[in-house]
């Protein structure tokens, strides 16, 4: 039931592929989920509280415990394989392995991101943040094109 | 206002947040190019995003009608227990980074330890909000760089900034009354501890960009933790809480 949510800002993910639902209890009639925010500031997950509500509601189980969790803290690493999949073919670059996540060191030089396009390595980081707080900007060297990364977390 | 300790130490924390996540917001729309634009925006959104984590914490704590949008609407300049240095005025571009920079580094040690504390509430916020926060560093240190080894102009602008802000970096580490009480008992994080890890890093970073640290003989401002803020707080305020001073309640 919770693959059909998606993600309102990646519509190509669903909360499960995002890795967001990191549990699932059910006790007699009632059901509770637990979820994890991806940012502290995502507007997304107002929207994926409702649309979860809504979708439990659609399958006859109106009576939703809804609890949210922060910690341990959400990492793209929770992110699903076919996810990943999904992202590069939506044209979006998936998230590289959490050894790349983001530390303070100056000017720190990022593994190289493939383009989602021509899967060419010869890219170049536009910045940090992207249209949603989850993702980056790149623009691909040998394509020209400009894309946008899911950024490691 | 004077709620207890705890409830005072976590207002601290989310006023922090969102005054300099209201701060950053102002340059939505105004940024000098587009990405940086975005890029400070997505910072005032996690910051904002902290904030309301705090605030909800902190409603809960009081119980009653009390909700993380009272706290953040309801209360007056002297209810709010931010540092003076999140209030002051974006300036230009310049000043707004390094703004951004000093706190971020401050923020960055400060939540690597409120992790341990033993409110896990609260551990659990920073363990969170720290993630976020690594980027809002890198991004701070590397403009404070570019800017301050720039050009003549940039590199002058630097100077003015600093010149403007540094002092309004003690009192990043003064604990106020609430704050002393907490670290006692493991629940809040002792400043002294994490001091010379911000020093080392601002030092790196100001030299890095070839500008002068303020002078250690700086007469260092001191107050917002208990209310006592700087001018700018109240026209902060006045914007951000206008529509829920006039329409109290009011949704859309």
């Amino acid at each position: 039931m919770l693959e059909e949510v998606d993600d309102p800002e990646v519509p190509a993910l669903s909360v499960v592929d995002l890795g967001i639902v990191r549990e699932v209890r059910t006790e007699g009639e009632g059901i509770e989920i637990v979820i994890t925010p991806t940012y502290s500031g995502c507007p997304a997950m107002d929207v994926i509280r409702m649309n979860i509500r809504m979708k439990l509601a659609e399958h006859g189980y109106p009576h939703l415990k809804l609890t949210t969790v922060l910690s341990p803290a959400w990492t793209t690493d929770w992110m699903s394989e076919r996810g990943r999949e999904k992202l590069r073919a939506y044209g979006i670059a998936p998230p590289l392995p959490s050894q790349q996540v983001c530390h303070p060191a100056l000017f720190h030089r990022e593994e190289a991101i493939s383009c989602p396009r021509c899967h060419s390595y010869h890219t170049t980081l536009i910045s940090q943040f992207g249209s949603t707080a989850c993702k980056a900007l790149y623009r691909c060297e040998d394509c020209g094109e400009p894309f946008e990364y899911f950024k490691c977390h | 206002m004077g709620y207890p300790a705890h409830i005072e130490y976590t207002l601290h924390l989310a006023d922090n947040a969102l005054i300099l996540g209201h701060r950053n917001s102002e340059w939505t729309g105004h940024g000098p190019i587009l990405e940086q634009d975005i890029a400070l925006s997505n910072i005032a959104l996690d910051l904002i995003g902290q904030a309301r984590y705090l605030y909800q914490y902190a409603a809960r704590m009081i119980d009653s009608d009390v909700t993380e949008d009272t706290l953040a609407y309801g209360r007056d300049a002297w209810d709010f227990r931010n540092c003076l240095l999140v209030e002051q005025e974006n300036g230009d571009w310049g000043k707004t980074v390094l703004r951004q920079f000093l706190f971020s580094a401050w923020q960055y040690f400060f939540y690597g330890r409120l992790q341990q504390s033993q409110d896990r509430d609260l551990a659990a916020i920073a363990e969170k909000s720290l993630k976020e926060v690594t980027y809002h560093l890198r991004w701070g240190s590397e403009w404070v760089i570019r800017l301050g080894d720039g050009t003549k102009e940039s590199h002058a602008r630097m100077e003015r900034a600093l010149d403007q802000l540094w002092k309004f970096t003690g009192e990043l580490f003064v604990p106020a009354a609430y704050e002393r009480a907490l670290s006692v008992a493991g629940v809040a994080v002792d400043l002294h501890s994490i001091r010379s890890s911000w020093e080392e890093r601002v030092a790196e970073v100001l030299g890095e960009a070839q500008l002068t640290e303020g002078a250690g003989d700086t007469w260092m401002q001191n107050g917002g933790k208990e209310g006592r803020h700087t001018e700018h707080l109240g026209y902060l305020l006045a914007e951000m809480q206008f529509l829920q001073r006039t329409y109290p309640g009011c949704e859309w």
